[in-house]
Formats: C-alpha cells, sequence, structure tokens
C-alpha cells in the first residue's frame, strides 16, 4: 500500500474554524486522493459547510495546514483556490438563472478579445465540448437561459463548469438536494465519472444512499470533529449513522459547540 | 404548425381560409399571449402613439417634427442609458438629474471663469464621474442602500450646484457648444448622433463584453457572481461612475441647448430618466434589461408630451399622462415570462 503511494492532492491537517465563540471545526484531518470520490457526511451543523467554504478561500481556515500535491498552501480568496485547481459546486449559489449556459460556465473568467469584447464562439464551442465529453446530452441548446432549465440540468451545468478548468479538486455541495429519482441518478453517475476521470472529488450530502451509490470512502464530521473515515465497500449504512448521530469525540470541548 | 387541424375537415367553402399561411395562425396566437405584449410593450406603445398622434396632427410625422422629437430626447436617452446601468444591478440612482445640474453649471463656472471650452467639458465630466464614484464607494464599500445614498447625493449635488452658480443661470457663449446643437452630421443633428453613438456604446458594452455580462450576474444573482470571482464590489462602483458619466454628459447636452447653465432641479428629468428604464423592461429587481428599451422609453415619453403639445393640451396635464403611461407600461410587464 504504502509503497511509492502519490501524496493526495488536498490534505487537511489539524484545521480549525472559529466565528466568535463557535467553534465550527476543531482539529479536522482529511486526505483528498486523485480518483477518488470521498463523502464528507453529517447532521446539520456538524460543520460540513463550513468546511468546504474554507477551502474554497471564502473564510479561511484559522488553524491547521492545507497541502496541495504535497505543499504547504495558503487559500484566502475563492481565486487562490481557483488558480490550484479546486473548484466548488454551490447547492443553490452555483449558477446565475438570468444568464446562459455558456456566460455562467464562463463567468468571471470569460475569453475575450481586444477591449474585453467577448469571445462568444470559442467559448460556446468549448463549453458544448465539455457537455460531450461528461456524457451530458439531456441539454439543448447552450445558449439558453438558465432559469428555464430543470433541475439535473442545472446541477449539470454547474458540474461541467467545474471541471472544464483543468481542475484537479471538484466538491460538490448536496448535488442531488432538491432533484427526482431519475435525476438523481442522473447527476450520481456524472459524480462517478468525475473520479473515474482522475479527479478528486469530494461529495457533501445528507443522503446515505446516494453517498453508498458513488462513494469509495465516507468522512463522518460531528460538532465540528471528524469522528470516522470509512471505506464505503467495508462500512454499512448502520455504522455511518452512529458515528453520525454519537461518534466519538476527541475533543470534549465541542459539545459547547452551536453551530447552527 | 397548426394548419393540420384545419385540413382534417376539408370543406369546398373553406378552401379559401385553409390555404392561408400558417403564419396567420401563428400569428393570431402570438397576438393573443400576454407575454408578448408585455415583452414588446415600449415598442407597441411606441407604434400606438405614433399612429395616434399622426392621425390627430398634421404636422407630427413631418421630418422638421421627428427632428426635433429625436433633439429633444437626445438628453433623456443618454441618462436612461446611465440609469440602466445601476438599474441592471438591481439599483437605482435618483441623483442623476442633480448630477447633471451640477455638471452643467460647473461648465458654466469654467466657462465664465474663461478657461477654454475643452477644459470646461472636462472639469463637466470630471465633477458627474466624482459624484457617481461616490455614490458607488458607499453603495459598495458603505453598504448603504442604494436609494438612501443617491437620495443623499441629490441634495448635495443640487446645493453644490447652488453654491457654486450663487444661485442664478450663467451665459454660456461658445462656437463649440453652438455647433454640437444645431450642426449635423449628414441627416443627424450632432446631438442626437452623440445619443446614439452612447446607445450603440452601451449595447455593446452590456451584450458583448466581460464587464457586461459582470454587472448582468452582479444585478441577477450576486452570490453566484461572488462566489464566481466576480468582484461585485467594483461593478457596482463602476455603474455609478457610469451614471454619472451620463449625468455630465446629459449635463454639457442640456448647456449647448439652453446656452445657458441653470442650478436649477432637473426632477423631472430624473422621473422620466427611471420611467425609461421601467418603460424599457429592464427588471427593477436586476439582472434583466436591454439598451434599446430604455432608448425607446425615453423617444416614447418625448414623443408623448410631443403630441400633446402639437394637439394644444395644457402642459399641466403631461406630468399626468406621462405617470399613467409609466403605471401601465409596469402593469403590463407582470405578464413577462
Amino acid at each position: 500500500m504504502a509503497v511509492a503511494a502519490d501524496p493526495p492532492i488536498l490534505a487537511l491537517r489539524g484545521v480549525s474554524k472559529r466565528f466568535g465563540a463557535v467553534r465550527a471545526l476543531t482539529r479536522v484531518d482529511l486526505d483528498l486522493q486523485a480518483g477518488e470520490v470521498v463523502a464528507l457526511v453529517g447532521d446539520n451543523g456538524a460543520g460540513k459547510s463550513t468546511l468546504i467554504k474554507s477551502v474554497a478561500g471564502i473564510h479561511p481556515f484559522d488553524e491547521g495546514e492545507v497541502r496541495f500535491d504535497g505543499e504547504p498552501v495558503r487559500i484566502t480568496h475563492p481565486k487562490d483556490a481557483a488558480d490550484l485547481g479546486i473548484e466548488v459546486v454551490y447547492q443553490d449559489l452555483a449558477l446565475a438563472d438570468n444568464l446562459d449556459v455558456v456566460q455562467n460556465m464562463y463567468l468571471g473568467r470569460e475569453r475575450h478579445k481586444a477591449l474585453g469584447v467577448l469571445d462568444e464562439e470559442s467559448m460556446e464551442r468549448s463549453a458544448r465540448e465539455t457537455m460531450t465529453a461528461l456524457a451530458v446530452t439531456t441539454l439543448g441548446s447552450v445558449r439558453q437561459v438558465v432559469a428555464g432549465l430543470s433541475g439535473g440540468q442545472r446541477q449539470s451545468v454547474a458540474v461541467a463548469k467545474a471541471v472544464m478548468w483543468n481542475s484537479r479538486v471538484v466538491i460538490l455541495d448536496e448535488p442531488t438536494a432538491a432533484l427526482g429519482v431519475a435525476q438523481t441518478h442522473q447527476v450520481l453517475q456524472l459524480v462517478r465519472r468525475l473520479g473515474d476521470r482522475g479527479l478528486a472529488v469530494l461529495l457533501v450530502s445528507h443522503n446515505l444512499h446516494d453517498v453508498f451509490e458513488v462513494a469509495d470512502r465516507i468522512a463522518v464530521l460531528r460538532l465540528g470533529q471528524k469522528v470516522a473515515d470509512l471505506r464505503a465497500d467495508a462500512t454499512s449504512q448502520q455504522e455511518v449513522v452512529e458515528a453520525i448521530t454519537a461518534g466519538e469525540l476527541a475533543d470534549a470541548a465541542g459539545t459547547e459547540v452551536d453551530a447552527s | 404548425m397548426a394548419a393540420p387541424t384545419r385540413d382534417r375537415e376539408p370543406r369546398q367553402a373553406d378552401a379559401a381560409p385553409s390555404r392561408a399561411p400558417a403564419w396567420t395562425a401563428r400569428a393570431r396566437r402570438t397576438v393573443r399571449d400576454p407575454a408578448f405584449w408585455a415583452d414588446w410593450t415600449v415598442v407597441v406603445a411606441l407604434i400606438v402613439l405614433v399612429v395616434v398622434f399622426a392621425s390627430l396632427s398634421d404636422v407630427f410625422l413631418t421630418a422638421g417634427n421627428v427632428e426635433s422629437i429625436l433633439v429633444a430626447s437626445s438628453i433623456l436617452v443618454v441618462l436612461a442609458i446611465g440609469q440602466t446601468a445601476v438599474v441592471a444591478t438591481a439599483g437605482i440612482d435618483l441623483s442623476l438629474g442633480s448630477i447633471l445640474t451640477v455638471s452643467s453649471v460647473v461648465l458654466g463656472w469654467a466657462h465664465a471663469g474663461g478657461m477654454g471650452i475643452a477644459v470646461a467639458c472636462l472639469l463637466c465630466v470630471a465633477t458627474g464621474l466624482l459624484a457617481g464614484t461616490i455614490n458607488g464607494l458607499v453603495v459598495a464599500r458603505g453598504k448603504i442602500t442604494d436609494f438612501i445614498v443617491t437620495l443623499g447625493m441629490l441634495s448635495v449635488a443640487y446645493g453644490a450646484a447652488l453654491v457654486i452658480s450663487d444661485g442664478r443661470p450663467v451665459r454660456v457663449q461658445d462656437q463649440f457648444l453652438l455647433t454640437l446643437t444645431t450642426g449635423s452630421l449628414g441627416p443627424l443633428r450632432y446631438n442626437v448622433a452623440l445619443a446614439a453613438l452612447v446607445a450603440v456604446l452601451g449595447h455593446v458594452v452590456l451584450f458583448h463584453t466581460r464587464f457586461g455580462t459582470h454587472l448582468l450576474a452582479t444585478g441577477g444573482a450576486p452570490e453566484a457572481a461572488r462566489a464566481a470571482g466576480v468582484d461585485v464590489a467594483r461593478v457596482k462602483i463602476a455603474v455609478y461612475a457610469i451614471s454619472g458619466l451620463m449625468g455630465a454628459i446629459g449635463g454639457i447636452l442640456l448647456t449647448a441647448r439652453v446656452g445657458a447653465a441653470e442650478p436649477t432641479t432637473a426632477t423631472t428629468l430624473l422621473l422620466n430618466s427611471v420611467a425609461a428604464v421601467v418603460l424599457g423592461g429592464v427588471s427593477l429587481f436586476g439582472g434583466r434589461g436591454s439598451i434599446l428599451g430604455p432608448v425607446a422609453g425615453a423617444l416614447l415619453l418625448t414623443a408623448l408630451i410631443n403630441g400633446l403639445t402639437l394637439l394644444a393640451v395644457s402642459q399641466f396635464w403631461q406630468p399626468i399622462a406621462v405617470g399613467l403611461v409609466v403605471i401601465v407600461s409596469a402593469l403590463m410587464m407582470r405578464f413577462r415570462r
């Protein structure tokens, strides 16, 4: 196992985050390997959102170390994360409803010619190519406004947007939260394909059924601490549920946490 | 598309209507769809207005009168484009009229002080940009509601105009300004050409540049924009600066037309700029809009006032007509998809 194992693409070492008196995360370790889908589960307020927002540079960790390809890095702004190749697909604020698919996929990173005039053709072409590469076939025109898309289509666009930038780590926040059965399946398949393409995928989810369908590994947060890190094929829903609700806390101070 | 249903029951008597092209059926369906009227409110209203006034007045559609409508609308067109930039980010600039006034007064003051017209115009533009940038900084960095900030600026800019001018209008006699308002570029008067140029630039910037996309994203989905790395605060500062710039250009055009810089409240221009934007289908919630719409809205309001004047309707009725048109068209917008 340890023979010439690549370092994880992203490694968190003892990261913590407070908001005033609230300890949202306490000394969490987490590794993300290339080609691996890791599920991050936990009850409401367990610190899942805080963790991904810190990795994304929205509010940096207070303590601990973040390593990328084995090198220590500092991520203090969303741009830092993007420059490293870390992309986050947020649950509800992933897309601008009033813009079309191409505009959304390139938002903030538009290709342009002289004087900031957009290079529409080339953006449209690569958007279509990305969709094809990810086998997203349900979408019609890439020039339609996102407001008119179904929930599954929206998630597909958000995911495609995340992987278009030669990204190496993709973090998905509850990608199936508001979806029906068929669309959930479609999005989970897409998540699996990301792993198969060699990306490191972190899937945040409430739904253990979804988690067991795609994840290789399951990390459990409880009250801001990591209480379990299990291989999906060597555990059971029962065990994961126990960890979520009653996992043993290393740091008793966690009980005073009120991360709502 | 609707033709087959008819073809299934062919009757001799129906031969002629059934041969009617499919577009009539489509047109009938379109005409009955409220969303169609909502999307094209301003254009439809403009056409209706032109038809009504043309039938009531022989003068209305003459070349001379059309030209005077275009000339009269040029200031409002420029202001409406500035207001559009702000409204598309879900803000509003209530100080636009006062910025026009203070920019105009600065122009007059500089000109009266013996500075060249070029310097005077530059100072005028700088004044508008400064006032707009202050608006933007307080809204974006100070996180104060746009309504309050620009209401404050409305008062400050108007007061500054009174202080600088000592409350008196300043005559501005200058060949450049005279040419701007009376000279022609081909069939277009210079001031109309300038407004048209601003409109074209506005359209290109809004729909074909990074900045335009970021502007629409900021207005429609600020959270998504921020998450995508768009500097939302900078976009907001920029749109208020643009609005201030448009106020200054409006100030130059007004000074040229009147031949003087007057420290009067330009409340009507402000209200009409908002009205033109609403008429033009720009969503007050941000993220949705065009340049063509507000330009058509500005033309509509100007044509309305022009037509009423031609029909010898007392000018006291004109604000009532403008207000009603705005409210009715806002009601129609509700049917938008």
